[in-house]
């Protein structure tokens, strides 16, 4: 048994001191007014809308349905670790080149999503893709545009899989 | 707020023993969304994800023993969905893959919520629920369990450890209303189970009565209908069949549905979910 008193959250792969006051808090509360990561948006505060997906230890969740407390000891990973700091992985190269992008505030939700979906399932059908971003709402899009997204990252991974296979 | 990580079912009994005021968060789906909302703010709080005992299920002969905190995602897919295929449909049904990765049976079961969507499944398969406290153990039906809306009959310091339902080997079907196919919550929903071996079929009903009900007169009544060779149904059977299930129900106007459309759709529901199994012809050959 242990009783949580000063302790740490793991954030993209960093240690940071908590306070006591904290742990009662949403993990997406504390993401953003405590740690400045602000990349998880906040919007429904009740899991419907996505805005605030995040991977903790490897699954992906809602920030806003994680009480903070309750993420000590677990690996957290946000969007602000998707890439190296100024440059894009492929799904967000993807969303650039299909435009899948009107207000923004959706995007950091999905690209957590759906990186997470292809590394489960590499050559997704459209079916798949919609079930797969079935939690997280875009107000602006209608969603054509991140589908296409999604096809593109997975051309784009594939293909390069396969060239690296080719040269083996 | 004191947050408490237990590591064995013993630790929540020891834990609860001492304050049996203290909350138990699971997958913290519900839970959080009132602490988001200040509609709660506990003072001491139970975390009990991590606990192995709570985290696993087995297959024990006929049935399986699902630990309390078995995400819907685990439920959806893998073995569970072929052991128990209808809780695997209901368990894809729950909001997104954000919140089937983190909301769990036994949180569905705590919270009681009518609209829950495990509930119809395990009260059709006579789900025996087992409960835990420094007390001991004890097996609950979950018909039993669940007293009224998002009530049960839990006693101070007593927490949900598993839920015990049978392998059937046979065909089974849920099906749900709601205004989407995703993310949505229930504005009906309905499980139908078939017993072989009695020649039966169990029906749960979903959304439409404070407490887990089953269809026992259409239950009762279809069995004159059905063909267990052939899997045929006899046509001339679902009207009435459709009312009884209709009858069954309690449902209420609220601001996702309207009663007189929660009480036509589960007669819709149970039908389809009966011609999906048996075909309809006349069981004159």
């Amino acid at each position: 048994m242990s009783r949580v008193t000063q302790d740490h959250l793991s954030v993209n792969g960093t240690k940071f001191t908590i306070d006591d006051s904290w742990l009662g808090e949403s993990l997406l509360y504390t993401l953003r007014e405590r740690l400045g990561l602000y990349g998880s948006k906040n919007a429904c505060e009740q899991g419907e809308c996505g805005s605030c997906s995040i991977m903790l230890d490897e699954t992906l969740v809602c920030a806003c349905l994680v009480l903070t407390g309750s993420a000590i000891g677990r690996d957290i990973k946000t969007i602000e670790s998707l890439a190296p700091e100024g440059s894009l992985s492929v799904i967000q190269q993807a969303f650039v080149d299909a435009g899948a992008i009107q207000c923004g505030f959706c995007t950091p939700g999905l690209l957590v999503t759906i990186e997470d979906f292809l590394d489960d399932n590499a050559e997704p059908t459209e079916l798949e893709i919609r079930e797969a971003i079935s939690g997280n709402l875009c107000r602006c899009t209608g969603y054509g545009r991140i589908v296409e997204a999604v096809r593109i990252a997975s051309k784009a991974s594939t293909d390069t899989e396969g060239t690296a296979d080719d040269g083996n | 707020m004191e947050v408490l990580i237990a590591s064995s079912a013993e630790e929540i009994c020891e834990l609860l023993g001492q304050d049996n005021s203290r909350q138990l968060l699971a997958g913290g789906t519900d839970f959080m969304v009132e602490v988001n909302y200040r509609h709660r703010s506990p003072s001491s709080v139970i975390a009990i994800d991590r606990v192995p005992e709570l985290r696993n299920w087995h297959h024990d002969g006929d049935s399986v023993v699902i630990g309390a905190c078995v995400t819907y995602r685990e439920i959806e897919r893998g073995p569970l969905a072929t052991l128990v295929p209808a809780l695997a449909q209901a368990a894809r049904t729950v909001g997104s893959p954000q919140i089937r990765n983190a909301g769990t049976i036994g949180g569905n079961i705590g919270t009681a919520s009518p609209a829950g969507d495990m509930i119809p499944v395990l009260s059709a398969l006579g789900a025996e629920v087992s409960l835990r406290s420094s007390e001991g153990k004890r097996a609950i039906s979950l018909d039993d369990l669940i007293v009224g809306v998002k009530q049960t009959s839990l006693v101070q310091g007593e927490f949900i450890e598993s839920v015990r339902v049978p392998v059937l080997e046979s065909p089974q079907e849920f099906l749900k209303v709601g205004s989407r196919s995703a993310m949505v919550i229930s504005v009906t929903s309905l499980a139908l189970i078939t017993y072989p071996k009695t020649q039966s079929v169990g029906i749960g009903l979903g959304a439409v009565n404070p407490r887990p009900t089953r269809a026992w007169q259409a239950e009762e009544f279809i069995k004159g209908f059905l063909n267990w060779e052939s899997m045929q149904v006899d046509p001339s059977g679902l009207d009435r069949f459709k009312e009884l299930v209709s009858e069954a129900s309690r449902p209420i106007d609220d601001h996702r549905s309207i009663a007189a459309y929660r009480r036509h759709s589960i007669g819709v529901l149970a039908q389809r979910a009966l011609t999906r199994i048996f075909s309809e012809r006349s069981p004159s050959v």
